[in-house]
């Protein structure tokens, strides 16, 4: 059947749109002169300028740990969530509340945490934006593992109750091996999450330390210089290798899964 | 044997108390610690008054809800509605076609172009914000290309282009799905009835990805109505919506209870929203 | 009988595969004509050429007279029953059925009229108001069927038909689109991979397989005469015993000599010939009887109208099937003979 030819145009100009300006980001990068807009000639000097700043290294250092941290919390306690709400809840309610950290505007969750904090007098600092980050990531990785509990066999994990084996023996021995792939998945998809993520971040994190999007945050504010573009261009560079590293191996577990 | 079958009833009725309790605790506890908590004092510090030195005092009082409805924070309010709507339509006009394009591709071209369109999502959101100033400033890239010096910048067609920019992946994703999920048979039915594209589009194919089109919309309308990063650095230092009321009440004006006030118009705004579309998917 | 449909040399090949392979057919105006054979032998593409969602690689169909292939879907004159009925979920019954009708631009009491004319064809008047997630498959069926008949369309297409359906309601459904088609005129075009199912609806059946025609006949011939081994096996149980022709009346085989039959056109003495007959030609008779070929009963089941009986004849791989009316008091391990009459097999060439 014949297509539209007009549906073509918005599409392309959905690409266009995307990426044009990170194209643009990226070739200012490397900008020989001083502006973020005019090209003057190829030059590496502004990703050597990056290297040397201490502020973009603790910022790194600041926003690996966090993305660490947060993503073991959100590993761990989202595995466990989405199996106790798939296989032994039925609560509709519970759904909602698990769903509720990647719902909500993050801007609710960053005060109403800043409150929390208040009220029991905790120092801001990078682990109360762990458990911050491990709060809404935790969310993200229990709805990857539970698709991917909705498409496992229950039927193994049936035989081996009728084996004899308890729930938590069960859950390690069979339930857990299937779900690897999915748990990868979703362990790499909250490491990129916390990796990014500015709002809430910025708000719990008080003022003694920064994580990178912080960092760019008050490099925008203070004025724009080409250094930005190249920290742009390598994070660039980082979570697009993430994004395709997370395809890949969710199209290995899904290939294994087949078999 | 026999002792085998007997201790398994009761252990069977244990195991599902033990895995329940052993699965769901530890995230639950997280949850009620870290999220239904801080709601809950979100909602109460409503109701409470800005200490004089930052803090918060623990009187009963209505004077948040009052200056929420003076037409200063009432304007706002508008402004941030009027802007996450306008963003919405926008994504959803671009966003249908491409998500229809993307779901009639080959199998192969599918995974490409569905990983195209996410992979900007996954970059830094204030890189992305900071790729707009790049192009539309003064001296930007744009205005350098086309020999003009436009002022592209601080404007609200600036909020919107960069809201846009960051949550179109969000429109076409979830539409991508409804139209994906079509029974291809249905649009050659309706072809072999005698209707042309175009009609075959607003019979069958329309209304039946509704329930996607309102999904995607609400995945763009709550985080554009709640930004304010992206107002703040492309449009200027003015408070122009909400999420930067919000956030001057808590970092700036130390104002707690008002900036608490704010945000569960926030958050009512998107319950009102929720149950519209839940409400219009059971209609579909 | 006047001729409606002609598909002249039709190839259609995808990638290494040929689907379609110079297929060449007449269908008449008013017949029931089913394209019959297994699954992936091309009839369903054959099908959508017809209505308009493939396209050849070569050939010509013509709709009386004019050409059709130059027509985009939504402008031929044909309706397509799909396989799943592709109702509209969002739309009722009578919206459904009205669908084809209103992109005709007819006025609404006429379409109104007309629709509901074909519910009550099909029975369906006090469903009207029912979404297709509300109804039986057989009811669903009728709703497809109904949305394909209101527009009285010159040809009817029917991608397996009965395939979804319970045994009880395929029978009820087969006699109910054999009275449809008779009443209201249409010239059907069935495929289907169930050879019973052509048998009882079709007045033509189009046997195919790998992408050809190997045979067109009316069913009675198609099963008493078929023209091609492929044919003699794939329309009804069959047994085959492959030999070289030998005159008039018979094959020389390896295993049992000369065998009695017919042949179906004259054969080159030492051609290579197939034999086939059919089981409720043959008759059993006692280990002491003076021909037919010897054998040990095997499995012996009933059917209720009819007795299957297989024999274990040495010689032979597959066990030669017998089936006789009513129960059979033979017994298994029963040393028998197996033997027809020459007029009732028929003796095929084959192919290289």
């Amino acid at each position: 059947m014949r297509r539209s030819r007009f549906l073509y145009v918005p599409f392309w100009a959905t690409y266009v749109f995307l990426y044009l300006p990170i194209v643009v980001l990226v070739v200012m990068s490397f900008n020989s002169g001083r502006s973020a807009y005019t090209y003057e000639g190829f030059s590496l000097k502004w990703y050597g300028e990056l290297a040397r700043d201490e502020r973009v290294r603790d910022g790194l250092v600041n926003t690996l740990i966090v993305a660490a941290g947060s993503t073991v919390i959100a590993t761990v306690l989202g595995t466990l969530l989405a199996v106790g709400l798939a296989r032994h809840s039925r609560s509709k309610l519970l759904d909602a509340i698990a769903l509720m950290p990647a719902v909500l505007p993050d801007l609710v969750i960053a005060i109403g945490l800043l409150l929390f904090y208040g009220l029991i007098a905790l120092t801001l600092g990078l682990y109360s934006t762990v458990l911050a980050h491990g709060l809404f990531s935790m969310s993200f990785v229990a709805a990857v593992v539970r698709t991917r509990l909705a498409n496992a066999d229950t039927s193994l994990e049936e035989a081996s109750r009728d084996l004899g084996a308890g729930p938590v023996e069960t859950f390690v021995r069979i339930t857990l091996p299937q779900l690897a792939p999915g748990i990868i998945a979703g362990a790499l998809l909250a490491f990129t999450l916390s990796l990014d993520e500015f709002v809430i971040a910025y708000f719990t994190i008080g003022n003694s330390e920064q994580t990178l999007p912080i960092v760019i945050y008050s490099m925008i504010r203070f004025g724009v210089t080409p250094k930005i573009n190249a920290l742009a261009a390598i994070l660039l560079l980082v979570s697009f290798t993430a994004v395709i590293a997370g395809q890949r191996m969710t199209k290995i577990g899904e290939a294994r899964a087949q078999d | 044997m026999k002792s085998e079958v007997k201790a398994r009833p009761v252990s069977r009725w244990w195991g599902r108390r033990l895995g329940a309790f052993v699965f769901l605790s530890p995230g639950v506890t997280y949850l009620i610690v870290l999220l239904l908590v801080p709601l809950a004092l979100v909602l109460s510090n409503t109701v409470f008054r800005r200490g004089r030195f930052g803090g918060v005092v623990y009187e009963f009082t209505t004077e948040n809800f009052q200056r929420l409805v003076d037409p200063l924070y009432l304007g706002v309010v508008v402004v941030s509605l009027k802007l996450a709507a306008l963003t919405t339509l926008v994504a959803l006009l671009i966003g249908y076609p491409t998500a229809y394009v993307i779901a009639q591709l080959p199998r192969k071209w599918k995974t490409v172009a569905l990983v195209a369109i996410v992979l900007p999502f996954w970059t830094n959101f204030i890189i992305r914000v900071y790729a707009w100033i790049i192009l539309l400033s003064g001296p930007g890239v744009v205005n350098s290309l086309l020999g003009t010096h436009m002022e592209l910048l601080y404007k609200q067609g600036t909020i919107v282009a960069g809201l846009l920019y960051s949550y179109l992946p969000l429109m076409v994703l979830p539409l991508y799905s409804a139209i994906e999920r079509l029974d291809p048979q249905l649009r050659e039915a309706s072809a072999n009835l005698g209707a042309s594209g175009f009609t075959t589009f607003r019979k069958v194919t329309l209304p039946l990805t509704v329930p996607g089109v309102l999904t995607g919309c609400l995945f763009v309308f709550v985080p554009s109505f709640g930004n304010f990063v992206i107002p703040e650095i492309l449009g200027g230092s003015k408070s122009i919506m909400v999420g930067n009321l919000i956030r001057d009440q808590f970092l700036k004006a130390r104002d707690w209870p008002f900036g608490a006030t704010l945000a569960l118009a926030l958050i009512a705004v998107l319950i009102v929203l929720l149950l519209l579309q839940a409400w219009a998917a059971r209609r579909a | 009988m006047k001729l409606v449909l002609k598909i002249d040399g039709i190839t259609r090949r995808f990638g290494e595969v040929t689907a379609l392979d110079n297929v060449s057919l007449e269908i008449g105006q008013g017949e029931f004509f089913a394209l019959l054979g297994p699954s992936g032998c091309g009839k369903t593409t054959l099908l959508r050429i017809i209505a308009g969602f493939e396209t050849p690689d070569a050939g010509t169909v013509t709709l009386d007279g004019e050409d059709l292939l130059s027509k985009q879907p939504n402008r031929r004159p044909i309706s397509l029953m799909f396989q799943s009925y592709a109702l509209f979920p969002h739309m009722t019954v009578a919206k459904n059925v009205a669908y084809g009708l209103e992109r005709e631009g007819l006025p609404r009491q006429e379409v109104k009229q007309r629709v509901g004319e074909v519910l009550e064809t099909v029975g369906l008047s006090a469903h009207a108001g029912r979404k297709p997630a509300q109804l039986s498959g057989g009811q669903r069926q009728r709703v497809a069927l109904a949305r394909s008949i209101v527009k009285r369309p010159r040809l009817l297409l029917l991608d397996e038909p009965l395939s979804a359906l319970d045994k009880k309601v395929r029978a009820d459904m087969q006699l109910e689109l054999k009275r449809l088609q008779h009443e209201v005129g249409i010239t059907f075009v069935v495929v289907t991979h169930d050879q019973e199912e052509a048998m009882s609806l079709a007045d033509r059946i189009a046997v195919f397989d790998s992408g050809s025609v190997r045979q067109v006949d009316e069913p009675v011939a198609l099963y008493e005469r078929p023209r091609t081994p492929f044919v003699a096996d794939f329309v009804g149980a069959n047994n085959l015993f492959h030999g070289t022709a030998s005159g008039l009346d018979g094959i020389k085989t390896d295993d049992f000599g000369m065998l009695a039959g017919t042949p179906l056109e004259e054969l080159e003495a030492g051609a290579k010939a197939l034999l086939a007959v059919r089981p409720e030609k043959l008759e059993l008779a006692g280990e002491s009887a003076a021909r037919g070929l010897k054998g040990s009963v095997l499995d012996v089941s009933f059917y209720g109208g009819v007795s299957h009986i297989s024999v274990d004849v040495p010689g032979r791989a597959k066990p030669v099937l017998v089936a006789v009316q009513g129960a059979s008091s033979v017994e298994v391990g029963a040393k028998v003979k197996v033997r027809w009459k020459a007029e009732d097999a028929v003796i095929m060439a084959v192919d290289a």
